[in-house]
């Protein structure tokens, strides 16, 4: 009578164990690049997270993107990593009193920033709201469309992102692709981000925006002046947000972002917080100023005002 | 007697860094700018703001070329041949063209006190009666300055945006909304 513990031993037993260990691996092996895929793809795929890439890394990082989006777009594109100015730390002001709505700023902001414009992604949302009501997001109409703006009885208020110096966004991040930098702006890594959207549940502004397709972005008018933290082409499947343009405002002298720029009555001011002469300082100073949803403790960097 | 010497040295050490921080700062302070923007002279002479030209109708000035031939006339009336496109919707009922431009040199602005300045310094005149405008306009926050946000910056002039006939700004062609969730294609 053969050992029935001795044959068990030797015969195949499929445990559980086994069984979701193999699943595992299959599911693991099945997103690695596939086999053939050029080798860019497994650089992009091991590529360590940006803020422990060392500079020669860095460059290396830099180098094959470049080449990959200037190949896509037909033109030479430039990718930057610019490191925060010392002693700087972004201001943003916005003039209610000024602001008339008439949406120059959501599309500057396209053009500069390469967003998608096939779905269309707007990181500044222009809200109409009603004089009578105030600052009241339950009334605010994102979709007005008169032949004229300004209208009668109300006022408009663009929103965009807030540059917190609590960001809850980042707070949120399970794997730290968004983060804040010394100069204040909260950037991404469109490399690290795993596209859970976490951030964009947390953020109490809507500032966040997801790339749900392939971006729809005609090579002739991509911008190629970009920055790795900033406009370059994001890939499906990650969050992208307002930067203060930071292509263009690590620079020294740095342009203005692009919204400034747009803004056909002058109401958005930018500057350093920590400069006393900037303009920034002296709304701050000498004019009636609010920060949305106070509140809620995310201490924006983005200032309402009402200049009159 | 080493304690002393200890002691002598570290009193030089001292003020040694004294002295060499207030060379510092004494050095540092004349090198620093103002800004553009902060000025608070009230009537300089010559442009102090970079601006672009003034927005003149084509073919309009200089004012001289027709004006060199002709008497001033400095009663107040209404235009009848010529400048009809000039209807002025700015306190007309308390001034008229010659408050602001000059008799005798037509290519000249005036200001009250008689000062005959540029069309290119021509916020010295608006200024006159919008000061606190004038003030947030110095500063870079009333109206649009464009350039570098820690360089050069450019200024506009008040009648870049405002007609100084008729100043009131006017309404714009808003951009086209955003797609509407249940608008945007699958």
């Amino acid at each position: 009578m053969p050992n029935e513990g001795a044959r068990d031993s030797q015969a195949f037993r499929m445990s559980r164990r086994k069984m979701m260990k193999g699943v595992a691996a299959a599911l693991g092996a099945l997103a690695l690049p596939e086999k053939d895929a050029p080798a860019v793809v497994w650089e992009a795929f091991f590529q360590k997270h940006f803020r422990e890439l060392s500079a020669e890394e860095k460059a290396k990082v830099l180098a094959r993107l470049e080449k990959e989006y200037s190949e896509t777009y037909k033109k030479a594109v430039k990718v930057r990593a610019t490191q925060p100015i010392e002693g700087v730390l972004y201001g943003y002001g916005l003039d209610l009193s000024r602001c008339i709505g008439c949406r120059r700023c959501m599309y500057g902001c396209v053009a500069e920033n390469n967003q998608s414009r096939e779905p269309q992604i707007h990181w500044i949302r222009v809200l109409q709201l009603n004089k009578e009501r105030g600052v009241d997001l339950e009334d605010a109409e994102e979709y007005y469309n008169p032949s004229k703006v300004p209208e009668k009885g109300h006022f408009y208020m663009p929103v965009q992102c807030q540059q917190c110096e609590s960001p809850p966004c980042v707070k949120v991040c399970p794997v730290q692709a968004t983060w804040k930098e010394r100069d204040g702006i909260t950037v991404v890594d469109y490399n690290w981000c795993i596209g859970c959207r976490y951030c964009m549940a947390a953020c109490p502004y809507g500032a966040r925006h997801f790339n749900w397709k392939k971006a729809g972005l005609p090579p002739a008018d991509m911008n190629p002046e970009t920055h790795y933290l900033g406009n370059r082409p994001r890939p499906v499947g990650v969050v992208e947000k307002c930067t203060f343009c930071i292509q263009r405002v690590r620079n020294t002298p740095g342009r203005y972002t692009a919204c400034v720029e747009v803004c056909p009555v002058g109401a958005r001011k930018f500057g350093n917080l920590l400069d006393p002469e900037s303009e920034i300082r002296y709304v701050i100073e000498n004019k009636r100023v609010f920060i949305l949803k106070e509140d809620l403790n995310t201490r924006p960097k983005f200032y309402y005002f009402y200049a009159t | 007697m080493k304690r002393e010497r200890v002691r002598r040295v570290r009193v030089l050490t001292v003020s040694a860094v004294a002295l060499f921080l207030a060379a510092g700062i004494a050095a540092a302070a004349p090198q620093k700018e103002e800004p553009a923007g902060r000025k608070s002279g009230a009537t300089p002479h010559g442009p102090q703001f970079a601006v672009p030209k003034p927005p003149f109708t084509p073919g309009i000035f200089p004012c001289s070329d027709c004006h060199k031939d002709m008497k001033p006339n400095p009663n107040r009336r209404e235009l009848k041949d010529e400048h009809t496109g000039v209807v002025l919707n700015h306190a007309q009922g308390q001034r008229w063209c010659l408050d602001c431009h000059d008799i005798a040199n037509r290519d000249k602005l005036r200001l009250v006190n008689g000062q005959r300045i540029g069309f290119d310094e021509s916020y010295q005149l608006c200024g006159q009666c919008h000061g606190d405008k004038y003030r947030d306009w110095r500063a870079g926050v009333h109206g649009k300055r464009t350039g570098m946000w820690n360089g050069e910056k450019q200024y506009l002039l008040c009648v870049h945006c405002h007609d100084p006939h008729d100043p009131s700004f006017k309404p714009l062609q808003p951009m086209p909304p955003p797609v509407r969730p249940e608008n945007i294609k699958k």
